[in-house]
Parts: C-alpha cells; structure tokens; sequence
C-alpha cells in the first residue's frame, strides 16, 4: 500500500491534483465516445440519405430560428405506438447530416420525422398561416409571416460551408451552383435538371402557391422532405442493432 | 483561539493518519448495511453489463447474454398484434363491402380499427371529429352530401386512389375549367352566374343578373353541375342548390370559385395502407352519419 499512501503528495499540490484529474476525466471520456465512432454496429450504413439541398437548408435553418424543435421532436422511438401512428422508427443515418440533429425532448405537436410527403404543400401553407383552421385543437402559434419574407439564398453557400466542415459532403459543383439550385427547386418552370443531377431525388415545386420566393417556400420544402430518403419497402433493419 | 490541541480521549478509534495543519480525522467505518448496498450494487452493475449490451469490442459492442434489442422487441410487439389481428383482418377483406355494417363482431372491429387510421391519416384534413374545414376545402364527412358518392363501395374507391392526385392513375379526376383566368367568360357573366347560384341555393339575390345568369349556368356549369344545379357525382360536381360548401357560398367566395376554379386533392391510400386498414376507415366514415 506504499504507493497509495502517496496521496497526500497529490493532495497538497493543486497543480498536480489538475492535471491527474483532466487525465482520469479524458480517459473516461475516451472510453464512452471513442467507440461510438468504430464500432460497426453504430454507423449502420442506409442508402438514399443525402445531403439537404440549399431550399432545404435554409428551411431547416427557418426550423431552428423560429425554434420549432422546443415543441416539435424528430425522432420516432422504436415503440409500437410510435411506429402505428409516425411510421418506421428513426435511423440514426437520417440525422447524419443535421448539425445540430433536431430529435428534440418534448412533444408539445406531434413527432415530424417523418412529416415529408404525408400533407399537401397547400395544407402546409394553411397550416402555418392559421394552425386552428385545419386543427382546431392545435396551440401552435401562426407563422404566416414567413409568406411575406422574400428570400434568395444570398448566404446559403457560406451556409454550406460550414456544413462541409463538419463533414457534409457537398461538393464543389453544390457549392458553385448552391444559389441557382435554391431558386431552381421552388420554381417548376426551371432549368432544375442540374438540381436533381446533383441532388438526387429532391421535390422541385412551388411550394408556397406564390409567385416570390419566401421563407414559407423553404420550411414546406424542408418539411416535405423529413424522413423521406430512405426508401423502407427496400430497407432490411439489422436486429441486433 | 484555542492553541491548546485536542488530546485523544479513551476509548477514541483510531485516526486516518491524515493531519491537516493539526486537524486529525477519526477513521470511523461505514454502516455495515451501507457498505454491502455499495458493493452490492457493483455487482449489479457488472451483471448487467454482461446481461446487456455494454462493452466496446473490436467491431461491436458485446451484444448481451439476454440478447436485449430494441429493434427486434419492437418488430415483435408489431408481429404479436398483427397475429392477434391477422383472423378479423382477413375476414374484413374477405367480406363483400356492402356486408360489413351487417356483421356486429366486424363492425365493431372495422369502427375501432377504422377510427385510429382517421386519426392517424385524415383527421389532419377532415378534422379530428371529421367535420372538415368549413369553405376551406376540406369536406365534411358527418353529413349527408357527398362529392364523389357516400355508399360503401364509393367511399372505398375514394380513399383506395384518392382525388385529383399525380400518384394514382385510377384516382378520382374532374377539371373545373377557369372562366375568368382562361377567359371563357367575361366579367359580367361571372357576377350574372354567382347571382344565379345565390338564387339557387336560397339566398338574396338581384333578380335582373341572375335571370341573365339562368342562361349562362345552362350554357357552361350544368354540364356538370346538371341543370338544376343539383351536382353530379360521377365528375365529384357539388350540389350548388343547399347550404353546403366547400369553399364558401358568399359571392366572393363563388366569384373566385368561377374565376379561378378549385380542384381540391387526396391522397391515394392504396400504398400507404393495408387494405383492411381501408375498408376499415370506409367503415368508419360510412358510419359517421352520411354513409348511404
């Protein structure tokens, strides 16, 4: 016990004490992070997921501003319940690109993991600009503000600079036409073929019925995609996940 | 103040040894019963890391002697209802439409059933008492009017390939032309024809336009509309003659139905449901008070 009797060397000399303890904490932290980043079984690979297209982005950029996710999660639980009412439970591949990811703590509206393509882009704009008048029950304030706020994607590619820091691939062909593909999705009537080459699938519409480009255009863009990349008649879940 | 230190007393335990600038520490043990809580509670925690997923290995993390996952329990839980379910399932799809409502076990089944799809899939549009969005466009299904036919086997039809949808090709399709933005009639007309509408669907209206309206309706609106305004169902044409609309039944609201025309949309159902998850929502909406 000659060795832990030596404690009180620790003990008396704060430096010392500082740097033992950072030690013990980063060697713990190792242990719990480190392995999340190898190990097979966390980074399930899942086809169709893609990088979000500049609309999207800067919807989801709209998402956070307006702090959507304090009542709205993303994030289906593998719960009977949850999969019946929302759909497949979500895939931690499906956040892979959301810097921050949106799941969420609490559940004041409903989950929207996978609110993509389940309402119509016109009951969306109703939605947002009266949520009483389509859900009577609803709580949820308007926002049909965002109709008036014309947009155009003027600092949507320093946007996605950032997000390629943190390790989005967008590349550099995103990158060059980044404000031509954000006006292109909202106007059918464009040249969007550059869009989906890039892209993949991606809903090129007018999302808001307007003729200007508007905030409105950019959430429903974004909304109508939320869990709709993965396509789940193909995918096999591994179980021992 | 004191200077004077402490001296042991008899019958003191020993101290720890540690000696703070005089200050000296008892080396008092802990509570038997703490102590074995402590420890046992470390053997718990080692249990269970054996018991569960736990440990980070080469490629995975040790999987757990029980086996625990998530995902399986889930797709167990699903499995284990849907079996529950699987026989009043296949009765449901197995029996003719019309036959439903006189089977008790299956009504009850199909009306339950039926009502968590509402909630789920329509309520968002309809409403979650399905009393739809007054003049918004999202019809009422409580009562007895219907757009594209309110028995069974329509209602069936209708969520099975939805409205005016790019996604079904046997979806239900009629185009309201736009007589204002098209041009098909001019302006006057357009007032002429709402005030005949006004006329008759009972409310106030002024005599001389709706008279001239009369002849403009039978020219371009009873195609579909019929002649006495009373709707069609094969093309989903509303009845124009009572109380009910879809968009509003003012003159604002009638000006900009013929102006620029309306053409509401659904889903079809078909990939998104079973079907006797949809013969059980036709059931319960059949049910609701309209059904024919």
């Amino acid at each position: 016990m000659a060795f832990l009797d030596k404690h009180k060397v620790i003990e008396t000399n704060a430096t010392l004490l500082l740097v033992l303890s950072f030690l013990v904490v980063t060697i713990g932290g190792l242990v719990q992070i480190v392995p999340l980043f190898y190990l097979e079984n966390t980074i399930e690979k899942v086809e169709g997921v893609r990088p979000y297209t500049p609309l999207e982005l800067a919807g989801r950029d709209i998402y956070l501003r307006e702090g959507c996710y304090v009542c709205h999660s993303q994030m289906i639980r593998p719960m009977r319940d949850e999969v019946e009412r929302y759909g497949h439970y979500s895939l931690a591949a499906e956040s892979m690109y959301d810097h921050p990811f949106q799941w969420g703590s609490k559940r004041t509206g409903p989950d929207l993991a996978r609110v993509g393509d389940r309402y119509s882009d016109a009951w969306h704009v109703d939605h947002m600009t009266d949520p009483q008048s389509v859900v009577p029950e609803s709580v949820m304030p308007k926002y049909g503000f965002l109709s008036n706020k014309v947009i155009d994607g003027e600092y949507i590619g320093d946007s996605m600079k950032v997000h390629r820091v943190v390790g989005v691939p967008y590349t550099d062909d995103m990158m060059e036409n980044a404000v031509a593909d954000f006006k292109a999705q909202a106007n059918p009537d464009s040249d969007y073929d550059g869009l989906l080459e890039r892209y993949g699938k991606a809903a090129v519409r007018n999302f808001d019925g307007t003729t200007a480009l508007t905030e409105m255009d950019a959430l429903i863009a974004y909304l109508q995609v939320l869990g709709t990349m993965v396509d789940f008649s193909t995918f096999q879940p591994d179980a021992s996940r | 103040m004191s200077k004077k230190s402490i001296r042991h007393q008899e019958g003191d335990p020993n101290t720890t040894g540690h000696n703070w600038d005089g200050i000296e520490e008892f080396d008092n043990p802990m509570p038997r019963w703490w102590l074995w809580t402590f420890y046992a509670c470390i053997a718990w925690a080692l249990l269970y890391t054996i018991a569960y997923p736990a440990w980070p290995m080469i490629s995975r993390a040790t999987p757990g002697l029980l086996g625990a996952s998530t995902r399986a329990d889930v797709a167990a839980e699903i499995q284990l209802f849907a079996d529950r379910n699987a026989p009043i399932r296949a009765k449901l799809e197995a029996t003719e439409l019309t036959e439903i409502t006189s089977d008790p076990e299956l009504l009850d089944f199909a009306n339950n059933a039926g009502a968590a799809v509402f909630r789920t899939w329509c309520a968002q549009c309809h409403g979650s008492g399905a009393a739809g969005v007054q003049a918004s466009g999202y019809p009422n299904l409580l009562d007895d009017e219907w757009l594209w036919g309110g028995d069974m086997e329509a209602i069936h039809t209708t969520i099975t390939h939805g409205i005016r949808n790019t996604t079904d090709e046997d979806a239900r399709i009629s185009e309201m032309p736009r007589f204002g933005v098209d041009e098909l009639l001019e302006k006057a007309q357009i007032d002429e024809v709402v005030q005949h509408v006004l006329a008759i669907s009972g409310q106030e209206y002024d005599a001389t336009q709706a008279t001239a309206g009369a002849v403009v309706f039978a020219d371009n609106c009873a195609g579909c509309h019929m002649e006495d305004g009373t709707g069609n169902r094969d093309v989903g044409a509303p009845n124009l003659t009572d109380a009910i609309w879809l968009y509003g039944g003012n003159v604002d609201a009638l000006t900009h139905s013929v102006a620029f025309s309306r053409a509401g949309v659904m889903p079809n159902w078909s990939t998104r449901l079973s079907e006797a998850d949809i013969r059980a929502v036709a059931t319960y909406v059949h049910g609701l008070g309209g059904g024919e």
